[in-house]
């Protein structure tokens, strides 16, 4: 086993039991993922990547198997530890954002440092300025999310997941929300961020997507049915080419 | 660090949400400022009575009989009368602490003189009378102690008195009947005004109690004895020495009680203001279930605040608030808008108090105890009716309430 894996799951499976009926989310998933992957998982609604993402995010608990992140026995861990290691060690991006209203952006991204018991950063709001800026929004510090178009937002959950300096970035569906230029604009930041090293995670139902990923792992009913690697395309190369051909569209729309 | 950081996070979303906090204050508001008002009124009573005894004479105690029990068996107050002449005669000669004494014996009587006929007090007392009492006269002169030596039939008559029999000429030099007894008016008293009973304390006439016991009644009993000390600090000195004088006087035994009651001024206030006591409490109490209302209606909306904060509770949570985190900023967010709530009801108060004054003319008084207590109690409603809504957030599941519409 190599030692520098982010996360190490073996047999995580995942029951919901409602009332009588039991419903078999996870039923049994080894994954290593090493330091610097860009992951995209897969697979039809229902398939359990949620559940899976969830359990990885340390928002739940798995029914059984272990999960080990960055050394850590997560899935031994209380409730308090486990909601030390979602502050310190993952950055959990939404498919809605999940940014606080009447917040504004700089005071949603410094949020997780508050609740830092190492209080490892001493100025939180200069912290929350550079993950902004970061994420290309050091002009709308100030603004409202309801002041924000949808790819903003959502990179404003992405600075928020990237201020405390995570082991790694989960996102669910994070562009499910966004249009196709939003979207390919978030796979940009994506990969640059991956490329200076954050280890990334991310579902997705598009294989557009997907391709931005160096690895694909694909779920059906709970179970990993495909994981490999592969050449990923340059989300940027694309963007460029879609802003290229949009202007020439518009300059034509000029001319006629 | 961290608890300032947590107060951070609550104070925002206090400011933030000024509808929700206005809201939740407002039971808080007019709870605090009822209580104020209420307290202040009852105060106001209070202190206007603790003015009206103080007026009653300077440095004044009051021995009056008490409640004597034989064998267990309490006659009651002033069943059995045992103050004497030679008791207020004992004072003056015996005690340190005692300047002036001076008996009153009180009966009434029906009094004919000038164009009227009035019923009225009549006061025997001694030449020491009016400085115990602290009273002056208006007109004329008052009896020498040579006048209560002879038992002169001589009188001096309360404003009130004066009034009725001589309304509009001038009483002294007239003479008036006392039980068939004609006496002479030698002079007219200031106003004193009401006691804290009620009574008109000018609707009196005193003459020397030498003069009410032998010419003017067969009322022998002495009703009071009047003494006043020098000095304001000799006043609990004095009270206890009376008491070893009489219980001497009386031959009372080591066991037994005093068969008399020396109070002072502060011990009257008391007795004449436990109505208002009572009434203040009364006030308050009403006053208290708006608070307490005021309470309930924190914990209701904070209730629904929970729900209604739901995604953000697992927002917090999902970004590592712990559930103790959250518990605090609830707890927090509850205990300064009570507090706030309490001191914008404590500045309603003030106002609302004035106006009462304004509009009734009753004297409010705000203490800056009942300002304590009215603050610290928002504050305890703050934590008891926040616990419940912010426990039941902090026991979230951040993956419930994330999905939570
Ligand atoms: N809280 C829950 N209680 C009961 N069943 C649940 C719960 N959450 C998920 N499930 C079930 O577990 C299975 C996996 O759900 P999950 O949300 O992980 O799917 P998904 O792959 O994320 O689907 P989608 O692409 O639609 O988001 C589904 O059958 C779902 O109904
Ligand atoms: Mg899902």
């Amino acid at each position: 086993m190599d030692a520098s894996a982010v996360i190490r799951t073996h047999g995580i499976t995942k029951v919901y039991t409602m009332g009588a009926t039991q419903v078999h989310a996870l039923r049994g998933i080894d994954v290593d993922i090493q330091k610097g992957e860009m992951v995209a998982i897969m697979g039809a609604s229902g398939s359990g990547k949620s559940t899976f993402m969830n359990i990885l995010g340390g928002l739940d608990y798995p029914t059984a198997g272990t999960y080990e992140l960055d050394g850590i026995q997560v899935s031994a861990l209380s409730k308090n530890k486990l909601a030390d290691v979602r502050n310190q060690k993952i950055g959990f991006v939404f498919q809605g954002f999940n940014l606080l209203a009447r917040t504004t952006a700089v005071e949603n991204v410094e949020l997780p440092l508050l609740y830092d018991r190492l209080g490892r950063v001493k100025n939180p709001r200069q912290a929350a300025v550079r993950a902004l800026e970061r994420v290309g929004l050091g002009d709308r510090v100030d603004h409202l999310p309801n002041e924000l178009s949808g790819g903003q937002q959502q990179r404003v959950a992405i600075a928020r997941a990237l201020v405390t300096e995570p082991a790694m970035l989960l996102a669910d569906e994070p562009t499910g929300n966004l249009d196709s230029v939003t979207t390919v604009e978030v796979m940009t930041l994506f990969q640059e961020l991956n490329d200076s090293g954050i280890t990334i995670l991310l579902v997705t139902h598009e294989h557009d997507v997907a391709s931005y990923a160096s690895r694909v792992i694909e779920l059906r009913d709970g179970r990993v049915i495909r994981d490999e690697y592969q050449q990923r395309a340059s989300a940027r190369e694309d963007l460029e080419r879609i802003l290229a051909e949009r202007e020439r569209e518009e300059l034509e729309e000029v001319n006629t | 660090m961290r608890p300032f950081r947590l107060v951070k996070v609550a104070g925002k979303s206090i400011i933030k949400n000024k509808m929700r906090t206005l809201l939740t204050m407002l039971g808080i508001i007019i709870g605090v400022g009822a209580v104020l008002v209420m307290v202040a009124v009852g105060d106001g009573a209070k202190s206007q009575i603790e003015s009206q005894i103080r007026n009653l004479g300077s440095n004044m105690l009051v021995v009056t009989p008490g409640s004597s029990s034989a064998g267990g068996v309490s006659r009651g107050s002033g069943s059995f009368n045992r103050l004497s002449l030679e008791d207020a005669e004992k004072i003056k000669n015996e005690s340190v602490f005692v300047s002036m004494v001076s008996p009153v014996v009180t009966t009434f009587s029906q009094i004919i003189g000038g164009s009227g006929n009035w019923r009225a007090r009549l006061n025997g007392v001694d030449v020491d009378y009016l400085l115990i009492r602290d009273w002056n006269l208006a007109s004329g002169s008052w009896f020498t102690a040579q006048d209560v030596r002879s038992g002169k039939k001589v009188a001096v008559l309360g404003k009130t008195v004066a009034d009725q029999l001589f309304a509009g000429q001038d009483a002294v030099g007239q003479t008036i009947q006392i039980r068939n007894v004609p006496v002479q008016v030698i002079g007219v008293l200031e106003p004193k005004g009401q006691t804290p009973e009620g009574s008109d304390q000018d609707d009196v006439v005193l003459s020397p109690y030498t003069t009410v016991q032998q010419r003017l009644s067969r009322f022998r009993f002495i009703s009071q004895i009047l003494v006043s000390t020098s000095n304001q600090n000799d006043i609990p000195a004095a009270q206890d020495e009376i008491g070893a004088i009489l219980r001497e006087s009386h031959g009372l035994a080591q066991f037994e009680e005093n068969d008399f009651e020396v109070k002072n001024q502060t011990q009257l206030a008391d007795a004449a203001s436990g109505t208002t006591e009572v009434m203040t409490l009364l006030l308050a109490a009403i006053a208290s279930i708006s608070l307490l209302v005021g309470g309930i209606g924190i914990m209701n909306i904070m209730l629904v605040s929970v729900t209604e904060r739901t995604r953000e509770i697992g927002i917090r949570m999902a970004i590592g608030a712990r559930g103790s985190d959250v518990l605090v900023q609830f707890l927090i967010e509850a205990i300064v808008m009570s507090v706030l709530g309490g001191a914008i009801g404590v500045a309603i108060g003030f106002g609302g108090a004035a106006l009462v004054a304004n509009v009734t003319g009753w004297s409010t008084v705000v203490e800056p105890n009942t300002v304590i207590v009215a603050l610290v109690f928002s504050a305890a409603v703050g934590i008891f009716f926040g616990f419940y809504p912010a426990r039941k957030a902090a026991a979230m599941n951040p993956i419930d309430a994330l999905r939570f519409e």
